[in-house]
């Protein structure tokens, strides 16, 4: 797997996508998110524009449909509560297929499916474009409190060390006859969950050591700088750009 | 100060005590001296105080009394960024010791914490990786690598600091044998002093062709580790036992590499 040994949401690629700085990108998408939700949600038309430019976006990204498809499934859960909305908001009603229907909470409803729709999406084709690393720094470069960049940093490196820990602690208990079968075992696992705790801490305390006598004191050293030149910031505009002269058409018309 | 002909020891420890906030006494007096390209063992029962021991070398913990000096600069608040830099200390988990998204970031992590940058920062970096055989690792994940070659990249990334000392804590332990060896070819290529804290007696015969005995907090021995490892009435005493089958005076005898 080599170098390619990245994280599963990210897809190895070459394309411009790919090689525009991690900062641009989040940006980008940032405000293509906040031009988005602040789109009047009558304006279905517009909605249609967002979705044909981030289709343009993954095209030129090399994204395959299905990829991109497979991966807006994360939506599901968050957006069974707008399907109630046409059930459960007062007001004006039609009837469809038998059903009694609410013409506000339909408005609701589409408004919440489309415009996290189109934010989900966009988020994978950062997350797809973008390796964690690269995200890492950009955020770092965008100003975000060191701190929150250091705990992303570490949750990145150590979770794997983690889940193998916990993995190892499970075939120890199995390896004594134990199989969580109910209720009853609820008690094991919360120990078995508190010595994971207190392993993870305890590390922590190592991994504090090991950084401070390498000269660690309190902030980390700048390694990678992420540098854009003004071509990238403007390759990176384009998507928020022209999702923003939706937007004010979505307003005026 | 040190008379200009000879340069001051690697290490200098006189008289250090400690007591562990909690009233545990662990060190009593200890006295040691590791000249410059030395190779030294430093070796104990379990609970003689090693570790606390190697925590006072770059003044993670303060001594009770006592001072400890590394080429003649003193382990004091006011000097730990330059301590730090010359006591090279190589952990015993190679995962508490690479905390950093890949093997590059980690080694460059020392010196850019020294204040390093750009190029200057990447050659320090390619050059220590290249010391452990690690270089084309280098943009790897610490976690993707088998647990040699961590403890491998965990020695370049005090390497990449240029230290004066390089202490390592049982650095043969669960390694296998191809790696063990190769662990040794790379500590002996080195040009560098080492202290190096172990229960591996054969490892430490092989190394170092000197040997300390640390017991209850303070040092009882100290000589050529081939002489301590023979004397069996001193290994007893301090719960220092041989592998099966080994006979150190034999190992003497035989082509040892010449150290």
């Amino acid at each position: 797997m080599g170098a390619g040994h990245a994280h599963k949401l990210y897809r190895h690629g070459h394309s411009p996508v790919h090689g525009l700085p991690p900062h641009c990108k989040l940006a980008a998408v940032f405000c293509f998110v906040v031009v988005v939700v602040s789109t009047p949600r009558e304006a279905v038309w517009a909605f249609a524009l967002y979705g044909a430019l981030l289709a343009a976006v993954a095209a030129v990204a090399r994204i395959p449909a299905g990829f991109l498809l497979r991966r807006l499934l994360i939506e599901v859960p968050f957006v069974a509560f707008a399907v109630l909305m046409p059930f459960v908001v007062p007001g004006e009603q039609v009837t469809f297929l038998g059903l009694s229907l609410s013409v506000p909470g339909l408005w609701g409803a589409w408004n919440v499916l489309a415009k996290g729709t189109l934010g989900v999406a966009a988020s994978v084709i950062l997350a797809s474009t973008t390796e964690l690393r690269a995200l890492l720094l950009g955020l770092q470069r965008l100003r975000l409190p060191p701190l929150l960049v250091q705990i992303a940093s570490f949750m990145i490196r150590y979770g794997d060390v983690i889940t193998d820990e916990m993995r190892r602690m499970s075939i120890a208990r199995r390896s004594r006859g134990f199989e969580a079968s109910g209720p009853r075992h609820w008690g094991v696992l919360a120990k078995s969950a508190g010595a994971l705790f207190i392993r993870s801490y305890e590390r922590g305390e190592r991994v504090h050591l090991a950084m401070v006598s390498r000269g660690y004191t309190g902030t980390m050293p700048v390694i990678d700088e992420v540098t854009a030149d003004r071509t990238q910031w403007a390759y990176a505009a384009a998507l928020p750009v022209s999702a923003l002269a939706v937007c004010l058409l979505g307003w005026t018309l | 100060m040190t008379p200009p002909t000879a340069p001051p020891p690697s290490l200098e420890v006189r008289g250090l005590a400690y007591a562990y906030p909690d009233g545990h006494q662990a060190l009593f007096g200890v006295d040691l001296t590791v000249g410059r390209g030395e190779r030294v063992a430093l070796l104990g029962p379990n609970g003689a105080g090693k570790t606390t021991l190697v925590l006072h070398l770059n003044g993670i913990l303060t001594a009770g009394a006592g001072t400890v000096a590394v080429a003649g600069l003193p382990v004091a608040k006011r000097n730990l960024a330059e301590i730090r830099r010359r006591v090279g200390i190589v952990f015993q988990d190679p995962d508490d010791q690479l905390f950093m998204p890949t093997v590059r970031e980690d080694v460059a992590f020392g010196p850019a914490a020294a204040g390093l940058r750009g190029a200057e920062l990447e050659a320090r970096v390619v050059a220590a990786l290249r010391r452990v055989g690690m270089a084309r690792y280098a943009d790897r994940p610490p976690h993707h690598l088998s647990f040699g070659q961590r403890r491998r990249v965990a020695v370049a990334t005090v390497l990449a600091m240029e230290p004066e000392i390089l202490v390592l804590d049982e650095p043969s332990s669960n390694l296998d044998p191809a790696s063990r060896r190769e662990l040794a070819d790379i500590l002996r290529s080195l040009d560098i002093t080492v202290l190096m804290v172990t229960h591996d007696l054969p490892y430490a015969l092989e190394l170092c062709p000197r040997a300390v005995i640390l017991s209850d907090g303070v040092i009882v021995a100290d000589g050529p580790t081939g002489g301590l490892l023979g004397d069996e009435e001193l290994m007893a005493a301090h719960r220092l036992e041989l592998p099966f089958g080994f006979d150190p005076g034999a190992v003497s005898r035989a082509a040892r590499p010449a150290v």
